[in-house]
């Protein structure tokens, strides 16, 4: 930071530089104390043009505000296409409804209001054989052995995508994953890393598109792929954006929830032992984590369609606007005593899945997922400890979460 | 378990279909159905469900308060005097349903230790009336099971099946059927509106012919549909008479609605919106009279066999269910020397009773449908609401003012908020659609019938109306409170149709105070405040 900029003004430069500091590797293990100095300018102008926000009500202002679009081709400058049209996420109305409306169609209300409904008795199993994978030994990987596993075999069992490419589309999505959204380093370097990454996904997905196409199942893939109705069908590069997204999303944010869940529980043994007695307050538990340690951190993605006026801020039309979920979640305007995790709230409302058309998609399968895994662990692992703390984390500042969560223990109890 | 849904919270995430698929439904894109009284055995689907909504509408044995503050159960702070009303005063509360219920509730949250009588003319204890044109109607949950969840267990002497005959403020009692006098320290007055029955009483008192407001009409209803019904004859398409007419239709009946306006619900959202009704009922089978009284209505044998229709053409039907409206209960309160008519009884912002001479009262206070209180938004008019939302939301108010000095009271400043679920479609509406002059579809398609309707009065925004589109509504309040201009002139996502303003077509009751444009700033209650700007030049 030079003297002149410090002349132009204390809070534009001292916040550009606090959000800077936030997508610093280094500060991956406690954004929350950067994030608190983020809040006291609730709409921050990054030197870049970029607009951070970050208290509660000014993001859930956003999140449903018409004027504020996903698409980022109405950006200004918009940046390099990706190989690939952009996936419901990262379009508006109509068409985002359209395709959302599509793929909904296979997985939730109104067509199939049963499809996690259905599910659920496959979970326990899957949780139970994790578990029992760690039961010979004494240390273990909750992000290797159990966090990362279970979501991949839901979503690959949901898609309709072979558990054993795991290896091959791991990559593609890690390096997607990675480099979403502003990050540390070369942009440009940043950037070839995602095309390629984009473009091996692709040509996979495509390839097992036409495979349910010629002989379809019952999972998602096939619905997208058979799909012919009042909306129209898909276009196969809709098909491959789509798919793409739910992959990605399905394996690489549920794991974040369920190793920031053990993790918040090991650093509380009195709620681990509560949750081993009262098998309710899990769910408590799952929605106070996504409040407290979200998956999801930022929505780096939204544009100024218009000249928008938020918390005394004009956002010029066309402008980059990043909403910090996870600051506006720890808002104490919003919370009492947001910095305690409190599973006993009267109510627990908070910005771990976003809000607005754009709500997660797969919200009530991480939120399963998550409370069976931790009911689990938490009750069958005996004398869990951490090894590490804080635990390494991945890089990315937008699905933060740990790399790894060694943790050792006395045994694990079969299960009743 | 008593679950309850605050639909004007809702935004039809679907959350709760998900993981509790038996107990909730969404037959359409956002209409919402819900089970009022699900069975212990899916508790944890029940709590999983509650949990996860994002905005947490769904309440399960336990209401919270539509108002939320960050500190919910913070006392606010009183004077020595106040303290002593507190814990020995004793407070009365005429009506026992949505807003006396409530208030009851937040009475003892915030600290009222005294005595709280609760009269009541029913049998029951409050129950939540919106299931019953839609729900209960339909079969799959009995009348029976509406009972609302309290706000917490709450100790009030609850004289049930008790109407109460007057009010004397002098001498600070009401008076009940049975001849008792209660004294107070305070009162409430909720006594919410009846439906109106048909003028011809004669008529009225044919077999098959209904009225819905309470849950033993809705029962009798019920079981009348149960039993098979040839053809419903409703009269009258405002939202109650057109989500009974959606409820034959999934039934499977045939139904022939009557409507004196040019369409179904006209006299609430104006003609625009009105037009996409009257293809919704078409469309779904409805036989639909528009411009259409009945002229009277026939009997055999004491029932009905159908009616007569002001263009001179009759209607056979066996079932009729007359749906004009409601009129407030205030006939127990002649005498009192309030300002109470047909069209409520007036309060000042704070809830608190005005009478005939335009004297406010100190410790007479009034919420819900029985209510007419004047709102700064709306050019300080008179309001008088039949909204669910108003009702908890005024009696939360009125309830925190019966325990506030002067200097703590808040005003009831909450903008109307209302829905609909009718045809599979989720109507929803926040601020007064009835002023206005002018109407823009700001976003989506009538085509459709998913779209955002705003309406303007003199270059402001009043009000806005959704069709399957409420994830948008909270940022129409915002520009509503905002005196915000109209049209609204942005470039939006979702903008499909020609945005032209076009004549809104409502009814013209309003006697504009001109001048008077304000601004409402603040979440929290406590901090809700109105100031005045310079109208538009
Ligand atoms: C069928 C139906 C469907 C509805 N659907 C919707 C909807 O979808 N959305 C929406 O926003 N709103 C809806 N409403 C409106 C909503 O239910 C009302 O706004 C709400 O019930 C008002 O509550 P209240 O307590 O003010 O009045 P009420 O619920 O009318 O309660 C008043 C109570 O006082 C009692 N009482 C009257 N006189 C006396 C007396 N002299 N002594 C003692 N007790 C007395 C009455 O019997 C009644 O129990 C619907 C209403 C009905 C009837
Ligand atoms: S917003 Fe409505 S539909 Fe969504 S979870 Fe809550 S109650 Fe259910």
């Amino acid at each position: 930071m030079t003297a002149n900029d410090q002349a132009k003004g204390d809070t534009v430069v001292a916040s550009a530089s606090i959000y800077e500091q936030i997508l610093q590797f280094a500060n991956r293990a406690d954004p929350y104390t950067l994030y608190r100095e983020l809040r006291k300018t609730p709409v921050a102008r990054q030197e870049d043009g970029v607009y951070v926000v970050s208290t509660y009500e000014h993001i859930v202002a956003l999140l449903h505000d018409p004027r504020v679009s996903s698409d980022r081709r109405n950006l200004a400058h918009p940046p390099p296409g990706d190989p690939l049209p952009p996936s419901f996420i990262g379009l508006d109305p109509p068409e985002h409804d359209r395709l959302r409306r599509m793929t909904m169609r296979n997985f939730g209300p109104p067509h199939a209001p049963r499809t996690v409904e259905n599910l659920r008795g496959e979970l326990l199993p899957l949780v139970t054989s994790l578990i029992d994978g760690i039961a010979g030994r004494t240390r273990a990987d909750i992000v290797d052995d159990i966090a990362y596993p279970l979501p991949v075999a839901v979503i690959c069992r949901l898609l309709g995508v072979p558990r054993e490419d795991e290896p091959k589309f791991h990559v593609w999505a890690e390096e997607i994953v990675e480099t979403l959204g502003p990050g540390e380093g070369d942009q440009e370097e940043r950037n070839k890393r995602r095309q390629a990454a984009l473009l091996g996904l692709a040509g996979y997905l495509g390839e097992l598109a036409r495979a349910h196409r010629r002989d379809p199942g019952d999972d998602i893939l096939s619905g997208l792929v058979t799909y012919d109705g009042p909306d129209g069908s898909m276009s196969e590069l809709e098909v491959i954006a789509t798919s793409a997204l739910l992959l990605i999303a399905g394996h690489e944010t549920t794991v974040n929830l369920i190793a920031n869940g053990m993790l918040t529980l090991l650093r509380d043994p009195g709620l681990l032992q509560r949750l081993r007695q009262e098998p309710d307050l899990v769910i408590h538990v799952v929605e106070e984590l996504l409040r407290f340690e979200p998956p999801v951190h930022f929505l780096p993605q939204r544009v100024a369609l218009d000249d928008i006026t938020v918390g005394g801020v004009t956002i010029p039309k066309g402008s980059s606007i990043v909403l910090a979920l996870a600051s506006g979640s720890r808002d104490p305007a919003h919370v009492r005593d947001p910095d305690r995790f409190d599973p006993d709230r009267p109510y627990i409302q908070h910005l771990g899945f976003g809000g607005g058309i754009h709500h997660c998609f797969g919200a009530p399968l991480a939120r399963l997922e998550t409370q069976i895994a931790l009911r689990e662990l938490a009750t069958r692992l005996v004398n869990p400890r951490l090894v590490a703390d804080p635990p390494p984390y991945r890089p990315s500042s937008v699905l933060r979460g740990p790399r790894h969560l060694f943790i050792e223990y006395d045994g694990v109890a079969p299960r009743l | 378990m008593r679950v309850v849904v605050d639909l004007t919270r809702c935004q039809g995430y679907g959350q709760c279909v998900f993981l509790a698929p038996d107990l909730f439904s969404m037959p359409g894109q956002e209409a919402l159905m819900y089970d009022t009284d699900p069975d212990d055995k899916q508790r944890e689907r029940i709590l999983q469900a509650a949990a996860a909504c994002p905005v947490q509408a769904i309440h399960v044995d336990r209401m919270a308060t539509q108002h939320r503050t960050v500190d919910p159960e913070l006392a606010h702070p009183t004077s020595a005097r106040d303290d002593e009303f507190k814990r020995n005063g004793h407070i009365v509360i005429v009506g026992a349903s949505l807003a006396g219920g409530r208030a009851a509730g937040v009475l003892r949250r915030d600290g009222f230790e005294g005595r709280i009588t609760l009269v009541g003319d029913e049998p029951y204890e409050p129950y939540d009336r919106p299931p019953l044109s839609k729900q209960v109607l339909t079969g799959a949950v009995d009348a029976e099971h509406t009972m609302l969840p309290h706000l917490r267990e709450i100790e009030v002497e609850w004289l049930a099946g008790t109407p109460a005959t007057g009010l004397d403020i002098a001498a600070k009692q009401v008076r009940l059927a049975d001849g008792r006098r209660i004294g107070f320290d305070k009162v409430l007055i909720a006594t919410g509106a009846r439906a109106r029955p048909w003028p011809n009483k004669e008529e009225a008192a044919l077999d098959g012919v209904y009225v819905l407001r309470t849950l033993d009409e809705a029962r009798r209803m019920r079981r009348r549909l149960a039993n098979g019904v040839d053809r419903v004859l409703v009269i009258g398409a405002g939202f109650t008479g057109s989500e009974v007419a959606s409820v034959c239709r999934d039934l499977g009946l045939p139904v022939t609605v009557v409507e004196a306006g040019p369409a179904p619900l006209v006299g609430a959202l104006g003609k625009v919106v009105g037009a996409v009704a009257a293809d919704m009922q078409r469309e779904a089978g409805v036989d639909l009279r528009c411009e259409t009284t009945v002229t009277g209505l026939e009997g055999r044998d004491g029932r009905l066999t159908g009616a007569r229709l002001s263009d001179g053409s009759t209607v056979e039907a066996d079932m009729a269910v007359v749906a004009l409206g409601a009129v407030r209960n205030v006939e127990w309160l002649e005498g009192s020397g309030l300002a109470a008519g047909p069209w409520g009884v007036a309060t000042d912002a704070g809830c608190r009773a005005v009478d005939i001479n335009g004297l406010v009262t100190d410790d007479v206070f009034v919420a819900g449908d029985v209510a007419r209180f004047p709102h700064p938004v709306y050019h300080y008019q008179f309001l008088a609401l039949e909204h669910w939302g108003n009702a908890v939301a005024q009696a939360e108010i009125a309830a925190h003012n019966m325990l506030s000095d002067q200097a703590h009271r808040w005003p009831h400043l909450s903008l109307p908020v209302f829905w609909s679920n009718q045809f599979h479609v989720n109507i929803k509406s926040v601020g007064v659609p009835t002023v206005a002059d002018e109407i823009v579809i700001a976003q989506g398609s009538t085509a459709e019938r998913r779209f955002v309707a705003v309406y303007g009065y003199r270059g402001r925004i009043t009000a806005a109306v959704t069709f399957d589109q409420a994830m948008w509504l909270d940022f129409y309040r915002g520009q509503i409170e905002q005196a915000a201009p109209f049209p609204p002139g942005y470039r939006m996502v979702g903008q499909v149709e020609e945005t032209r303003p076009m004549p809104a077509g409502v009814p013209q009751r309003l006697a504009p105070a001109e001048g008077a444009t304000v601004v409402v700033t603040g979440h929290d209650p406590a901090e809700r405040r109105v100031s005045l700007v310079r109208p538009p030049q």
